[in-house]
């Protein structure tokens, strides 16, 4: 039995007896399943069709934050690459490199957070490793998650907005980079606000079941809807008037951006997406995302334009235009 | 460097402290920089982790009706 | 009156449009272009970030002032820093647009990142924390900004003292306003007319601090707030003051600008500083008794005396393209320098305007106007 007192040693990677107690007592009791139980060298697949295949390496600090930690992050995070590309997750790989005097207790909230977040896609993890790094080589811990998932709605592509198109936000912004602004050790503050960190897939699986016709879809990662919009204002070559007003943000990363001179739209979301649409299937789609409890703020926020191509424009409230451009360097490091 | 931006004072400590809360965010900044005491819901001007000033509250107020004035006066006149 | 009516109520869009109605209505009946300096650079911000511009008459013009304490820092001041940061068994702490000034051996970010311990702050007293937890080592605040960040500094060194945390120097770098003033207006080729005080510079030194202005150049000031609907009515009162030809000390920050200012925080600061003879401020050269220093009598404090024998004394003069100089003296808008968006951008910046978030360029990079669509 695992003792979650105690701390990880570097024998709990060795391979050895402590390494199969921890696999076993922890990881495979949480992400049980037939393949996992198999324990082959490798998990067996039956795929067929067009399938979506993605990776993400998982580092963020701190690693507890008001709405989640590194676990659930790293399970959102991969199944939400797969949904925006219109692919059910369905198999996941996660690779651990924790290091050397890591709390178990820890260990054990993290790794149950990520079999509760599975749980909300169905998505399962069928193969994994384990390392464990000298004490200084990681920063706590590390985890890699890798998935794939059949695709259901091809043709979702950064490539497709055209000119009768509107955009779409699924969530209030910027909550995720707040959090772990807030969260960040020396800031001391105090706040409701919490990450927006969840797994889309139940909601594009609605959106999918509707036939909403999607050109374009993506969750607000780093560099929040700022850096989302201007991909796809270059790769798609349209221009995109964004209406400020209509763009919604908690009042917590309100105050935080004025404390801090961020714009919302720069910080991370781990849990908020973006759609491009024709027109005519736009309200359908927010009447399909109101639906769901943390999603009752979708709104449409702009539209796409043939007229400044690869740029994105936001009008304020005043009437007064400008550029919302990339947001510039590291504005927050490490937050996923 | 001057993002100073209104705030409301929720607690006072006894270190030459208070707690403020700023459109929900709350935190603890220094009082240092006034001689007079400050009052729960006074609203203040913090910089780099300090309260520079008490906002006079009814100046604040004055100025907005003096604004809606302005409105008004403007949509009389069809601007 | 809710919190939010404190923002909200000095954005409002029908207010604004007011506002510049009236300002249109007035400026058409003006003879000479009315030049205003806004001195602050979260002014700055303002105007671009709520695109005034596109709201004002072509007879208002804006010409941007040197008030960007970072702006400012000439390259061998933060060659001191970075010299400083070198020395073994030192920390030093700075506040956050700093540490990516580049200085001529790179910035202070890349210096930490060659492992120099350099830490970035939003409040300077955490710095007293960091001096308690390092008893072996020096730990040296890299102090900047105008008048409104002096106080704090001051509050700093006064805890010190008290508590006595002795491993704490500083390296002073607090500005002035009224000097800098005074250098642009002594500019032969100064067009300002007017001037927008800055906001937080008079919450702590009172509004009495530009009445010497208005006498020696006979320029309105009008000390106003940050928010959109200030600005707009500071530019008003300014065409006002001019279709009156007038030249008046205005305050349109009732709200939290007097004419004394914070007297308890200036007295503290005359407790531990005094004026410097000259100091150099980039792009507008030395200036007399426009920058402080810390009294005699705390010596034992100064990072300056300490570590005279490692700190650079040549002036460093900005890379060749830079018009970072031009631009602080108002003799060049952010657009007309070659470098502008071409080389010179907020990531590889190759002067100051485009590093701080407060810089002129760095403004006009992020909020690019551009026509009405």
């Amino acid at each position: 039995m695992l003792d979650a007192n105690k701390t990880i040693q570097l024998s709990h990677g060795g391979g050895g007896k402590e390494m199969d107690q921890l696999i076993k007592s922890l990881f495979f009791k949480a992400f049980d399943n037939p393949i996992l139980r198999a324990e082959e060298d490798a998990a067996k697949l039956q795929l067929s069709g067009p399938v979506a295949f993605t990776t993400d390496s998982f580092t963020v600090s701190p690693l507890f934050f008001a709405g989640g930690n590194i676990g659930k992050l790293a399970i959102a995070g991969t199944v939400n690459d797969l949904a925006m590309m219109g692919a059910q997750p369905e198999y996941l790989s996660c690779s651990f490199i924790i290091e050397e005097g890591f709390s178990i207790a820890n260990l054990k909230i993290i790794v149950e957070s990520m079999a509760e977040e599975l749980q909300q896609s169905g998505a399962r993890i069928v193969c994994g490793d384990t390392k464990v790094v000298p004490r200084g080589c990681a920063d706590g811990l590390f985890i890699n998650t890798t998935g794939i998932g059949r695709i259901i709605m091809p043709n979702i592509s950064t490539k497709n907005l055209s000119a009768d198109d509107v955009i779409i936000v699924s969530r209030d912004i910027g909550r995720h980079g707040a959090a772990i602004l807030m969260a960040r050790e020396g800031l001391e503050l105090e706040s409701d606000l919490t990450s927006d960190c969840a797994s889309l897939w139940p909601m594009v699986e609605q959106l999918i079941a509707a036939n909403i016709p999607i050109h374009a879809m993506r969750d607000a990662t780093r560099g929040g809807l700022a850096a989302v919009l201007n991909e796809w204002a270059k790769a798609s070559n349209v221009g995109i008037n964004l209406i400020e007003k209509e763009i919604p943000i908690a009042d917590e990363v309100k105050g935080l951006c004025e404390l801090f001179g961020f714009e919302a739209h720069d910080l991370a979301n781990e849990g908020t997406f973006v759609i491009a649409l024709p027109r005519e299937a736009a309200d359908g789609a927010v009447e399909i995302l109101q639906r769901y409890g943390h999603c009752e703020k979708a709104c449409i926020i702009g539209n796409v334009v043939e007229t400044h191509l690869g740029k994105v424009v936001l009008t304020t409230p005043w009437g007064s235009h400008r550029y919302l451009d990339l947001p510039q360097g590291e504005l927050l490091p490490r937050i996923c | 460097m001057c993002l100073s931006v209104p705030s409301q004072v929720v607690s006072i400590h006894d270190d030459a402290s208070v707690t403020v809360d700023t459109m929900g965010v709350k935190r603890r900044v220094s009082s240092h920089l006034m001689s007079e005491p400050l009052a729960i819901g006074d609203y203040v001007l913090i910089h780099i982790g300090f309260v520079m000033n008490k906002i006079d509250h009814d100046d604040a107020q004055q100025s907005l009706a003096l604004y809606q004035e302005i409105v008004a006066s403007m949509n009389e006149h069809g601007e | 009156m809710q919190l939010t009516d404190l923002y909200q109520g000095f954005r409002d869009p029908a207010t604004i449009h007011s506002l510049a109605t009236e300002i249109k209505k007035l400026a058409s009946g003006l003879d000479t272009d009315v030049n205003i300096m806004e001195v602050c650079g979260g002014h700055t911000h303002t105007i671009m970030k709520y695109g005034l511009l596109q709201l004002l008459p072509e007879n208002i013009k804006f010409i941007h002032g040197p008030g960007c304490p970072v702006c400012v820092m000439p390259k061998e001041r933060i060659d001191h820093a970075i010299a400083l940061a070198n020395q073994p068994n030192v920390i030093l702490v700075s506040l956050g647009d700093m540490i990516r000034v580049p200085g001529s051996t790179g910035s202070l970010a890349n210096h930490r990142a060659k492992g120099c311990d350099i830490r970035p702050i939003y409040d300077p007293l955490d710095t007293l924390k960091i001096a308690e937890d390092n008893p072996n080592k020096t730990v040296i605040f890299f102090a900047i900004g105008f008048e409104t960040s002096t106080p704090m500094t001051a509050a700093l060194i006064e805890q010190a003292e008290q508590q006595g945390v002795n491993n704490l120097l500083f390296h002073i770098n607090h500005v002035l306003v009224p000097p800098a003033i005074d250098a642009v207006m002594a500019e032969k080729n100064a067009k300002v007319n007017a001037f927008i005080g800055p906001a937080h510079v008079s919450v702590i030194s009172g509004a009495k601090i530009y009445q010497a202005a208005v006498d020696q150049y006979s320029t309105p000031v009008v000390v106003s707030g940050f928010e959109p609907v200030d600005v707009m009515q500071s530019i008003l009162s300014i065409v006002k003051q001019k279709s009156a030809n007038e030249a008046k000390l205005e305050v349109q920050y009732t709200r939290s600008v007097t004419f004394d200012g914070n007297v308890h925080a200036q007295q503290l600061v005359n407790r531990y500083f005094e004026l410097r003879d000259e100091f150099r401020w980039r792009g507008l050269g030395p200036i007399a008794k426009s920058a402080l220093k810390l009294k005699d009598e705390f010596i034992q404090r100064d990072a300056e005396h300490h570590f005279k024998s490692v700190l650079p004394t040549e002036p460093i003069d900005d890379h060749k393209a830079c018009q970072c100089g031009d631009i602080l003296r108002g003799l060049a808008s952010p657009k007309e320098c070659k470098v502008f968006g071409r080389g010179c951008s907020p990531q590889t910046p190759l002067g100051s305007c485009m590093v701080s978030s407060e810089g002129a360029c760095n403004a006009y990079y992020r909020y690019g106007e551009i026509p009405h669509a």
